[in-house]
């Protein structure tokens, strides 16, 4: 079961196969027993989670249920949850009980989801290897000594581990899409706009975007249809019909169902830098799109290496300012002894948050102080535009474009946690969909073998046009019909 | 204003925080009332919880409009909302929600009145406004509750404010005060700020520079902050102008700084917490999106916006034949213009049936001088807002028709009045009149009996007219009003005796 | 524009984080390799493009002036942090927000 699609254990459901309470306890006891070693989890509340449990079997049996009812999934602890634990990842925020429910909760709850508990994360989602979270670090499943990556690390694990049916995710520079690609399974941060940010904890206001982690494309689909949606209470939420994302997946089949797809693969994302078994992994990842009938387009975004400093003038200039509520007056952590105001709001912050919180908060204070900010913001502003520009061209020649999720496989904990330079590099091609506000994905294409021998996953990217997500899943769908790297599990762990 | 010399000049601007007449604050549902208790109008966004958004308050940008369309200024298509960033308890998310590069209003002017002084005529002068913009209030800090500590009430936070700020056009305290007035009766006539300055809904900054007379270059310029009164701001202006002429011909330098105005010693001083240069590192806040503003939206609000003052002060004058000072006294206060009209209206649907429409709009003239003098006389003696007249407009326009109809005299009608502001008779009109017997007498029998018997006891006086002593005729009808008690319609008297004496 | 640890201490006052000489010293090292690595926009010829906020080229929706929102005072102050110095109460009095005395 725990290896189940949601589809079937929607079924499973439906036809009284399994109650959503037995459903929710066999998750909630290999997170028992698994949890104290991964760290997925920093908030559970079994009494909370068969609560819901024992009122989506009501659901059920009352014949209101809908696709994900009674079914338990593991919520990022960015979202602020009605009386749940919400943290963030942060120390400033240990002891804050969110007194209201994120947009994304909401829509989880009103179909009668199952909450299963809050996922470890970077602190305030700033890390690509959840090494920065005040709660310690996760570990891949693949392998206790590796990192799941990062923010979205908890829930990465928790799907790679199968300590949930799926999982929520927010991705800011690649952070639904880097872990995915290091623990195994499908993501999928959609179009800008299209989950409402009302209750995310906010890191980059322009460029966060709530998306579903998964075990497979067409799990996604369905998380989909639930978190997507238009929201009044998000300014940039974008007011669209709403869209049946599983629609296309019923197309997916006989020998070339991809017939007539054009898949772009931009040179700079297969350039230097680019780890030797990734490269292979995705070449035979693309090798086999062919195969379903798509044909390949050499395309360039001749921009996009500049993403990442673009990425770091923007998101820590958002980032500085999304952080200076935390200055221990309404909640959050307070200095416990200070001499004046001015006092208490420096020792508080600097006691409430972790070192790379506070390297961002520096870097973004620094790009908008006076002098600099037509150097660097203005700049950075400009650079996104073209940086835009170069997928709207690239749209013109292809359907979808593909490359590397990440760099390379999951790194060892530790090892580039004191240079973060060096981490920041592991985004080099997620982040440039973040700030074209373009959906991408993640989705498992194979396997390279680490230096001790372990199996660690690979992740192919997949960069789709603005609301295209329905023919990315497709897309994806189609490539998971025909492998079987999605429903692979960690040893040890089945 | 008199300083040592005449050498020098000063320069103001002004910065003005009007607070929009909303329901809501500018990005959140939460109510605005005033002087609810400590937090209790603090929502989610009003606090900044994690996660909270904003979205933009509709009623607070078609008063923007509605001021941008009054002073003529550029409207543009699109304006931009930024974050002031800064630290303060009263400001919960760090950052003030404000527009700085686009803002929502550009250009325009207020034409201004500066009264005449013992020294120089009345003038009239265009001000230049720079630019409003929308933007957000902080909360409060309320000290002395706790030792040591202050409470942070943030009801406050997030109330819509529309900036208004001039260009530094103005030359004396008389000016500017004149300006800060013109535009208090502005915002209050277009209906987008009630004008409440105790409860700090409308709140001048304003910037004070002298140079030597005839230097191009602006001197220095200090800004007193948060005025919220006429008297202070004049005071403020001249001790502050006073201050730093006597500084630099003390040899002394200005420097740029931001001041309070203490109305118990009458003097301006440094504010000490903003000592700190501030940079405050302004971008477009990423989770608004650019503001736009269509032709349609502005033709929209313009239809919402009814008569300028000038304009209705030219229709006072010209097709109701009302006195200028009245015209004028009437179109200063949106709320006095509203009493007024709500009286008129009344009136016009009052039968009364020898009132033409020619006569209703003589009575305008009448009912303008019974609004500014009886009623705003009560107002000034008891201190209370024509709002909270005890005597609404139906009641007042009724108690007019019995004068326009004859019912009761011009006098009687102070005692109704006086009577109706008391609450007697539960400020019924007609209980009024019963009760105090005021009814006019209109019986032609009865007053020409009146008549013949006051004709008959002054035969003497009746012999003056006679004579050709105009006197004597006032004199016969004051006795005939007398043996009336007052009841008896005036010019029926008149009437009737012109009458009986031609005879 | 190479950093020195005075601007450290600048810009950490301005974000209001605490520092101290050693830790200005470390994080100069790390940001001045962050910022270098930011400096490869500079080389980017960028005369004549809009700056881009958004990705959607959509204008701000409006809010109807409608109270929505109720007193939720109690709920939210259950958050409130502890007070500090020595109290372990919580950091309101009387509905008010306790800070230390703010100096105008
Ligand atoms: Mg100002
Ligand atoms: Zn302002």
């Amino acid at each position: 079961m725990i290896n189940s699609s949601l589809k079937h254990l929607g079924q499973m459901l439906a036809k009284k196969e399994i109650s959503s309470v037995e459903m929710t306890q066999t998750f909630l006891t290999r997170i028992n027993q698994y949890n104290p070693s991964i760290n997925a989890y920093i908030a559970l509340d079994d009494s909370k989670t068969l609560a819901q449990a024992k009122a989506a079997d009501e659901r059920i049996a009352s014949g209101n249920a809908e696709p994900l009812t009674g079914i338990p999934f593991a919520q990022k602890d960015i979202f602020c949850a009605k009386g749940w634990q919400t943290t963030c990842g942060s120390k400033m925020l240990a002891n804050f009980i969110a007194p209201y429910d994120a947009h994304v909760i909401s829509q989880f709850n009103n179909v009668g989801a199952v909450n299963l508990g809050k996922t470890n994360m970077d602190e305030f989602a700033m890390g690509s290897s959840n090494e920065t979270s005040y709660f310690g670090g996760v570990k891949n499943p693949w392998d206790f000594d590796r990192v799941p990556g990062g923010s979205s690390g908890g829930s990465a694990a928790a799907v790679a581990a199968r300590l949930c049916a799926a999982a929520t995710g927010t991705d800011t520079g690649g952070s639904i899409r880097q872990p995915a690609s290091l623990c195994g399974f499908t993501g999928l941060k959609p179009t800008y706009g299209l989950v409402s940010r009302y209750g995310m904890i906010a890191f980059a206001s322009s460029l966060d975007q709530a998306g579903p982690m998964a075990k497979s494309a067409e799990d996604c689909a369905l998380m989909m249809n639930v978190m997507t949606g238009f929201d009044q209470r998000d300014s940039t939420s974008l007011n669209r019909p709403k869209e049946d994302y599983t629609r296309g997946l019923g197309n997916m089949q006989g020998a070339q169902p991809l017939k007539g797809l054009r898949i772009g693969l931009p040179k700079e994302y297969f350039a230097d830098g680019l780890d030797a078994d990734v490269a292979k992994v995705v070449q035979d990842a693309i090798a086999e799109y062919r195969k379903l009938g798509a044909e390949t387009v050499d395309i360039s975004l001749p921009n996009s290496q500049l993403s990442i400093p673009v990425y770091y003038v923007l998101a820590p200039a958002e980032a500085s300012s999304n952080l200076s509520r935390y200055d221990g007056v309404r909640y959050g952590h307070r200095a416990a002894e200070y001499d004046d105001l001015m006092d208490m709001y420096m020792k508080s912050r600097a006691e409430g948050f972790g070192a790379e919180v506070k390297r961002r908060i520096l870097i973004g204070t620094y790009v908008l102080s006076a002098g600099y900010y037509d150097a660097y913001y203005l700049k950075a502003q400009q650079i996104r535009r073209l940086i835009a520009d170069d997928f709207t061209q690239a749209f013109k020649q292809c359907d979808v474009i593909m490359g590397p999720t990440a760099p390379s496989t999951a790194f060892k904990a530790g090892e580039k946690a004191d240079d973060p330079v060096a981490m920041y590099l592991q985004d080099v091609y997620t982040i440039a969909t973040n700030l074209a506000g373009l959906p991408g994905m993640s989705i498992p294409a194979g396997f390279s073998p680490s230096s001790d021998g372990k199996p660690l996953p690979v992740g192919l990217q997949l960069m789709g046009n603005y609301f295209d997500e329905a023919r990315m899943l497709d897309v994806a769908h189609a490539y998971q019909q025909v492998t079987d790297w999605h429903l692979a599990m960690p040893e040890g762990l089945k | 204003m008199e300083w040592a010399n005449n050498n020098w000049e000063v320069v103001i601007g002004l910065e003005t925080h009007t607070q929009l007449k909303t329901n809501t604050k500018i990005f959140s549902g939460a109510s605005i009332k005033y002087g609810a208790e400590p937090n209790t109008q603090a929502d989610e966004v009003s606090i900044a919880l994690p996660g909270v958004l904003p979205v933009l308050n509709k009623q607070a940008v078609e008063c923007a409009i509605k001021f941008g369309l009054a002073i003529n200024a550029d409207i543009p298509a699109r304006s931009v909302f930024s974050r002031k960033n800064y630290f303060y308890p009263d400001l919960p998310k760090g950052y003030q929600i404000s527009q700085f590069e686009l803002p929502v209003v550009g250009k325009g002017v207020v034409t201004i009145q500066v009264p005449a002084t013992k020294n120089s005529e009345a003038y009239e002068k265009v001000i230049n406004i720079t630019r409003a913009h929308l933007e957000e209030d902080a909360g409060k800090s309320v000290h002395g509750a706790v030792e040591g500590m202050s409470g942070i009430d943030l009801n406050r936070a997030g109330t819509p404010l529309l900036e208004i700020v001039t260009e530094p056009d103005m030359r004396s305290a008389a000016e500017a005060v004149a300006y800060a007035k013109k535009l208090h009766e502005l915002v209050q006539w277009i209906d987008i700020c009630d004008g409440n300055m105790q409860e700090g809904s409308f709140r001048c900054d304003v910037n004070v520079s002298v140079r030597p007379k005839g230097q191009e270059k602006f001197g220095t310029r200090r800004e007193i902050k948060n005025l919220n009164s006429f008297k202070f701001m004049t005071q403020a202006i001249e001790y502050e102008t006073r201050w730093q002429i006597e500084t630099l011909e003390d040899g002394g330098t200005i420097h740029q700084a931001t001041v309070l105005f203490n109305p118990d010693t009458g003097e301006t001083k440094a504010m000490r917490s903003k000592e700190e240069a501030n940079d405050y590192r302004y971008f477009p806040d990423p989770d608004l999106l650019p503001l736009e503003v269509t032709a349609a939206d502005k033709a929209r609000v313009k239809a919402t916006m009814g008569k300028s003052q000038n304009e209705e002060y030219s229709r006072y004058v010209n097709d109701l034949n009302m006195f200028p000072d009245d015209a004028r006294a009437i179109t200063t206060s949106r709320q006095i213009y509203n009493y007024f009209e709500s009286v008129l209206a009344e009136l016009r649907t009052i039968d009364v049936p020898t009132v033409t429409q020619n006569q209703d709009n003589a009575n305008a003239k009448s009912v303008a001088n019974w609004v500014i003098n009886t009623l705003g006389s009560y107002l000034n003696k008891t201190n209370l807002d024509i709002s909270e007249s005890p005597v609404p407009p139906n009641q007042f326009a009724k108690m007019l028709s019995k004068i326009f109809d004859k019912t009761i005299s011009n006098n009687a009608a102070k005692q109704v009045f006086e009577a109706m502001w008391a609450g007697e008779s539960a400020g019924d009109v007609d209980a009024i009149i019963a009760a105090k017997g005021l009814k006019q007498e209109s019986d032609s029998g009865a007053i020409e009996a009146i008549i013949d018997e006051v004709l008959k006891i002054n035969p003497a006086m009746v012999e003056e007219f006679k004579a050709g002593k105009e006197k004597a005729f006032n004199a016969l009808v004051g006795q005939a009003m007398k043996a009336s008690k007052g009841k008896a319609n005036p010019a029926q008297v008149n009437e009737l005796l012109k009458k009986k004496l031609a005879n | 524009m190479a950093l020195n640890t005075t601007d450290i201490k600048r810009i950490a006052h301005l974000a209001r984080l605490e520092i101290n000489e050693q830790e200005a010293a470390s994080t100069l090292t790390k940001l001045s390799g962050i910022l270098g690595l930011i400096e490869q926009m500079q080389a980017v010829d960028t005369t004549g493009i809009t700056p881009m906020s958004h990705s959607q080229d959509v204008v701000q929706r409006l809010r109807d002036d409608v109270v929505t929102a109720a007193n939720q005072r109690e709920a939210f102050q259950a958050n409130a942090p502890k007070l500090g110095n020595g109290s372990t109460s919580q950091a309101v009095d009387s509905g008010l927000y306790l800070v230390p005395q703010v100096i105008e």
